[in-house]
């Protein structure tokens, strides 16, 4: 197994058994406007994705079921492509740009600092759930280089200190709804 | 029976476009200022979505009731967020670095006020006694927009403003000839398919049209995924029914009724706006079921990608939309004879398809007379890296690298040399300053060791290390190798373990050689663009730049003081300033403190290497410099 297949597999259970029927229903709930071909596959898997946040062993299971082909071929589509993950994400999506540009801007660096920041390599997700730190091939903003998109929003020139500054207006949001929420 | 649906087809295609144009009218001719923000994913990583807000919480504040739209990407990125308005009495004017100060005084001064706040302003639109236009710029000398054409200038959320412009004609005028006239006015055109490999369009659609078969299939490949490259989706975000009508005008040529946009999964907006575009032609019946009246109907479906660079490569996209893992497979045959499910598949680049509109709405001899000899038209290129004016252009083929890089990009920044131009993402190469005066065509780029690739352009100074560079792509091309061909899958990885080696300072004379015979061997073993062109940016770094790779190996030094494991940072004591304390503050890791004559001082094991220091010493002091090899720095430093 590659080592980005392994580290998609960590976690790759539901947390109880709830969680899993609520994962499988989910799913069905997804196939049932798919037909039963192939080529609805991958739409399928990004359809699942983005209502659970990834992709749980029941969910590839069913999916499996539903086209009729077998699970090791579901499996190994969604190791395939990048953008499919075997692992719950965390609440916050930090995606480093290390496109051309960005590399040669010093996009590594920004991801030493994210590394550093969150303690985490790529690819994890923090303890907490809060974050999760990734790298993607080049978001097209090359203009902007360094990105990083959090969020799925594309931040333009992120050096070690914006880092800082990203990771503070978390804080501070979190801060606000914690004394909303006391008061 | 061909007569009677040639004027159905007309008259259909007037009354659309007659709505457009009153629409359009309507806009333009309101005799309010028309307020445009550019919204394409470059703006917004600049903030263009809180610009947009400002402007319309002001003028709500305000009072006026004045249009507002957001379009795409005009291609000077480099000045994003861009803004421009359209006031009548004035030559429409775009304003550049616009943050949400600028714009609230933009609609308290200009939209409202009479002051055209001269002091942001970019350039107008139109030649004018104001203000100097994009025309006056150095690079108007060589741009030449065909695909560009309406990039920034419409809103490609809105089918209205691209049929008000020209649009859909094309597509109104094919539907009255034979698929075969098209085929030939495509051929008689030049056009080359606009992806990297250059094969003629016509000649595609004619092989595809004369393979027997059914059904027939036409892919528009937007997964564009050069890192480095982003001028498809520029162009999917800013003018997505170019590429719509294009993909409509290939499918009738063909004979085809269905078809598929396959747009990456990095592209979300690009993706949505796609998606949009379609309802819309949909609704206007420009696709679906009898287009317009006559009896040709397709329909085009929207298919994501999730993100592997390798389903660039024709058969490892349609093995995607299969619903398989991406993975190329032999060729031939070619997807033109036995495609998509087996069955006959053209499969065209966005610009491609981007340029037969014009075509058609012009004719074969008004493309044939612009570029080369053997390249016709333009080639769009997306400018990053180490350029002053990183963006979008449009030039004819023909043009010199010197010319993009130099009048067109306006140079290099901050005074640094220039050293390489990357060109063609992973599969192109490095090419120094003596290539500079190629023509940009497709022969001569690849003579030069590098290709004409997707239009990636990156342009690296002296602070950029070469060895490093050749590193990062090798990287990318083994992560995003599929595995199916062994040279490729495990020659690349060998490949990169020396570079690393070498970028590490642990690099030994023969491992170039190594390198070399890798090379070739991963080109001969290699079954798709992927591995067969996996080597180049190496073997061209090694071909214009073998002394960086020596200065690595024999001295253990990064000329270019960039690999972080060769070079260190260090404060120049005599040029450190006793009362700043600039870079303490900054440094991420608490490496830096003041010694006792208060001269700041780096502990080396700390530090990280994050550059902020640097950065951060005031220009008058200079005091912080990077050392290669990191044993020049000084005993009393460790």
């Amino acid at each position: 197994m590659t080592p980005r297949a392994k580290a998609k597999t960590q976690n790759n259970k539901a947390d109880s058994a709830e969680e899993e029927a609520r994962n499988r229903q989910e799913t069905l709930k997804v196939l049932q406007r798919f037909g039963r071909k192939q080529g609805n596959l991958i739409p399928i898997l990004q359809k699942v994705q983005s209502r659970l946040g990834y992709l749980p062993r029941e969910a590839m299971v069913e999916i499996a079921n539903h086209l009729g082909i077998p699970e090791i071929d579901v499996y190994g589509v969604v190791t395939f492509y990048n953008q499919f993950r075997l692992n719950p994400p965390g609440k916050h999506l930090i995606r480093v740009c290390l496109g051309t540009a960005c590399h040669m801007k010093g996009g590594y660096i920004t991801l030493d600092a994210w590394k550093r920041r969150l303690g985490i390599n790529q690819g994890e997700t923090t303890p907490d759930r809060e974050f999760d730190l990734d790298t993607v091939a080049c978001v097209g903003c090359c203009t902007m280089a360094p990105v990083t998109v959090v969020d799925n929003q594309p931040e333009g020139k992120v050096e070690p200190t914006k880092v800082d500054g990203i990771l503070l207006a978390f804080e501070l949001e979190r801060g606000a709804k914690g004394q909303e929420a006391a008061q | 029976m061909k007569a009677v649906e040639s004027s159905t087809i007309t008259s259909m295609f007037e009354e659309i476009k007659s709505q457009a144009d009153s629409y359009w009218r309507k806009l333009v001719d309101s005799g309010q200022p028309v307020i445009v923000v550019g919204t394409a994913t470059c703006g917004r990583a600049a903030g263009a979505l809180d610009v947009l807000q400002t402007i319309r919480e002001e003028l709500e504040r305000l009072g006026v009731d004045c249009p507002v739209f957001e379009a795409g990407c005009l291609g000077h990125c480099y000045a994003e967020p861009l803004v421009i308005i359209s006031k009548p009495g004035y030559p429409p004017i775009c304003y550049g670095y616009v943050n949400p100060v600028i714009a609230e005084r933009l609609v308290r001064e200009f939209v409202v006020g009479d002051n055209p706040c001269l002091e942001f302003v970019l350039g107008a639109l139109e030649a004018n006694d104001l203000v100097p236009s994009f025309d006056d710029f150095p690079r108007a000398t060589y741009e030449k927009k065909i695909v560009l054409r309406n990039c920034g200038h419409i809103d490609p959320t809105n089918i209205n403003h691209y049929i008000a412009n020209g649009g859909y004609a094309a597509l109104a005028k094919v539907l009255q000839m034979k698929p075969e006239e098209i085929i030939t006015e495509i051929k008689d055109s030049g056009l080359k398919g606009r992806g990297g490999a250059g094969f003629p369009t016509g000649q595609k659609w004619e092989i595809c049209r004369n393979t027997p078969g059914r059904p027939k299939y036409v892919i528009c490949n937007a997964d564009e995924g050069d890192p480095g490259a982003f001028m498809d989706r520029a162009i999917l975000e800013s003018d997505p029914h170019s590429v719509i009508e294009g993909l409509i005008i290939s499918a009738y040529a063909v004979g085809v009724r269905n078809g598929y946009i396959y747009v990456r999964a990095e592209y979300p907006l690009a993706a949505e706006r796609v998606r949009i575009a379609l309802r819309q032609a949909k609704k206007l019946n420009l696709l679906g079921r009898r287009i317009l009246g006559s009896d040709f109907s397709f329909d085009i479906k929207l298919f994501e990608g999730s993100g592997a660079f390798v389903c660039g490569e024709e058969t490892a996209l349609i093995a995607s939309i299969e619903g398989k893992a991406g993975m190329p497979r032999h060729r031939p045959p070619y997807p033109p004879t036995s495609g998509l499910y087996g069955k006959p598949t053209v499969v065209n680049n966005v610009k491609t398809l981007a340029s037969v509109p014009p075509i058609i709405a012009n004719d074969a001899a008004w493309f044939a007379s612009i570029g080369t000899e053997k390249s016709k038209g333009t080639a769009v290129f997306a400018l990053a890296g180490k350029i002053v004016n990183t963006g979008l252009v449009e030039v004819p083929m023909g043009t010199t690298l010197r010319q993009v890089i130099f009048d067109v990009g306006s140079g290099i920044p901050n005074g640094k040399r220039f050293k390489a131009v990357q060109i063609g993402g992973p599969s192109g190469g490095c090419l120094p300053e003596s290539a500079l005066d190629l023509p940009i065509d497709f022969d001569s780029l690849t003579e030069a060791g590098a290709m004409m690739g997707s239009g990636g352009m990156v342009v690296l100074d002296e602070d950029d290390c070469m060895v490093e560079i050749a590193r990062y792509f090798l990287e990318f091309t083994q992560r995003e190798s599929c595995g199916k061909c062994t040279f490729c899958r495990l020659g690349t990885k060998q490949m990169l373990a020396l570079l690393s080696d070498i970028t590490l300072g642990e690099g030994s004379q023969a491992d170039i050689e190594t390198l070399k015979t890798l090379a070739s061997d991963v080109k001969a073993g290699s079954l798709c663009g992927l591995g067969k062109t996996a080597p180049n940016p190496v073997l061209t770094t090694l071909r214009y730049f073998e002394d960086e790779y020596q200065a690595h190996i024999t001295e253990g030094r990064c000329p270019a003081l960039m690999c972080q494991h060769l070079i260190a940072y260090y404060i120049l004591p005599d040029k450190c300033e006793r009362s700043c304390d600039a870079c303490v503050g900054t440094c991420t890791v608490e490496a830096i403190s003041p010694n006792k004559k208060r001269i700041k001082v780096i502990d080396q094991d700390k530090c990280v290497k994050c550059n902020t220091c640097l950065t951060a010493c005031p220009p008058q002091y200079n005091a912080i410099v990077k050392i290669s090899p990191p044993s020049e720095v000084p005993a009393a430093e460790k």
